[in-house]
């Protein structure tokens, strides 16, 4: 390909550290132009922790662990991928590479309305298994159980179409608008933008086994008056 | 055809990844397959303790490794079954002694002799978890029908997918038929099939196991108990070959079904 090799990878300092940005091209070219490049400064990237923009490009499991490995040769770890692509997103998700949330003003998120990145989503047609973190900056579309253990963070709302049981938190960067729905809400803990819920242990006991899927009555969750509500779905 | 490097694993422990390991590596050479059982529980060995090889030991899967020894010289033979070959841990070493890459070679190499390659793991999402589940082209699953073991299990089903090695396949180990039967077993059944893997076998509890197994003779290599059948249809099932579920958790449909409907009738 006679692509001009800079466009390709642009490395670059940042705030929140180096960023990668891959552009478009063949996959292996890429990797030995970034392996070319990361050889050139290898006293500078040791040790460092990259934050790769891939954009809309499409990258498979196996592309990413090259990658990955790649990296890791020269002592590089990856730290987060931003991409707006669903297939590499859920790679990184196999991978357990942690997902930016888009780069916000300061160290802490804050409190803002709705952005445009929130009204992006992801589908996520697996279980989430306990240990595994499903982070995204807009909403977050989950077909499958969300286990005990998991926890799904996402910048917009949350649906679960199944049963979640893991720890839940919408609207993370601050959004008290978001809302969660699953047609089992059980969590363990549920979050929605800087409130906490953790259903009172009299009122509305969690079963430690579920009930029979299927019997359990589908819910959603909302802030209202500065407080986690949960409503069933019938009496919206 | 090269055979399967398949590691039984569970995250938790004691919930009998082992015994199973041995009373499948019998079962598949009963059946006539070629079969290598790797023990990576390095610095815990016991593999070959319930396989009754322990005084036979020369060398093991750390000398392999650090090139004291080949690989052939490492591997014990069965006295009785002829298929069937070990390939001990050390018990001076530890863990780290060992990476996923030697393991992995090591899986390659025996692929090649063997139809099935079965590596027990160590307790644990350590390192040790790792060089087990390296060279493996699927991974078994066991769980005991505690909620313990079941989120341990659930736990290391993601760890797997995440490593591509898929999902894996599920074996629920010592299932009590009297729990069963009274009906006391049907939450921890709701919570398993949470777990929502394919089914590979039901083992029911049975006290002949493990006497079996501080005899160093595995149960599986006589047919007369309920355990030891299940043992033998998870090797045939293994192989390829469909083999029903025993009368008490069999009928159609899903696991919750399938078991309900054993606990109904």
């Amino acid at each position: 390909m006679a692509q001009a090799s800079e466009s390709a990878v642009t490395i670059r300092g940042t705030r929140r550290g180096l960023s990668i940005t891959i552009g478009a091209g063949e996959w292996q070219e890429l990797l030995s132009e970034l392996d070319a490049r990361l050889a050139q400064g290898t006293a500078f990237f040791s040790g460092s922790r990259v934050n790769l923009q891939a954009g809309r490009r499409e990258i498979n499991t196996e592309q990413l662990r090259q990658l990955i490995d790649l990296l890791r040769k020269h002592k590089v770890e990856l730290a987060s991928l931003l991409t707006s692509s669903r297939p590499t997103a859920e790679a990184a998700q196999a991978l357990q590479v942690r997902l930016a949330l888009a780069e916000t003003p300061g160290p802490q998120p804050v409190l803002r309305p709705v952005d445009q990145d929130a009204s992006d989503g992801i589908l996520v047609h697996r279980t989430v298994r306990s240990g595994q973190s499903l982070r995204h900056v807009g909403h977050v579309v989950v077909i499958g159980d969300v286990n005990p253990g998991a926890e799904v963070i996402a910048g917009g709302d949350i649906i679960v179409w199944g049963r979640a049981r893991g720890m839940l938190h919408a609207g993370a960067m601050g959004d008290e608008g978001a809302v969660v729905c699953a047609l089992e809400l059980t969590p363990a803990q549920l979050r929605i933008g800087p409130h906490i819920a953790v259903s009172p242990e009299g009122q509305r006991p969690r079963p430690r086994v579920p009930p029979p899927r299927g019997q359990a009555q589908p819910e959603t969750a909302s802030v209202a008056e500065g407080q986690i509500v949960v409503v069933p779905w019938g009496n919206r | 055809m090269p055979g399967r490097v398949i590691t039984v694993t569970s995250g938790k422990g004691g919930v009998g990844k082992t015994t199973l390991t041995a009373n499948l590596a019998v079962a598949l050479a009963l059946l006539g397959r070629r079969i290598t059982a790797i023990d990576t529980d390095i610095g815990l060995r016991n593999l070959d303790l319930v396989m009754g090889m322990e005084n036979r030991i020369i060398y093991d899967i750390v000398d392999v490794a650090e090139g004291r020894c080949h690989l052939m010289q490492a591997l014990i033979r069965d006295r009785h079954l002829s298929g069937l070959q070990l390939l001990p841990a050390s018990q001076t070493h530890d863990k780290s002694s060992i990476g996923p890459e030697e393991v992995a070679a090591i899986c390659e190499e025996l692929r090649g002799e063997n139809d099935f390659v079965l590596v027990d793991s160590p307790a644990g999402i350590e390192v040790g978890f790792y060089n087990a589940v390296a060279g493996a082209d699927e991974v078994i699953i066991v769980t005991t029908p505690e909620l313990s073991a079941v989120r341990s299990a659930d736990r290391v089903i993601g760890l797997a997918e995440s490593m591509g090695k898929g999902p894996g396949r599920l074996i629920i180990n010592r299932i009590k038929p009297g729990m069963v039967r009274r009906g006391d077993m049907l939450d921890t059944f709701d919570v398993i099939e949470s777990l929502a893997i394919e089914l590979l076998g039901v083992v029911p509890d049975d006290e002949a196991v493990i006497v079996a197994a501080n005899r160093g003779v595995p149960l599986a290599n006589e047919q007369s108990t309920q355990a030891s059948r299940a043992f033998h249809n998870i090797a045939r099932r293994l192989t390829g070959e469909e083999v029903p579920f025993m009368p008490i958790f069999e009928a159609r449909g899903s696991l919750l079904t399938r078991l309900r409907r054993a606990i109904a009738g």
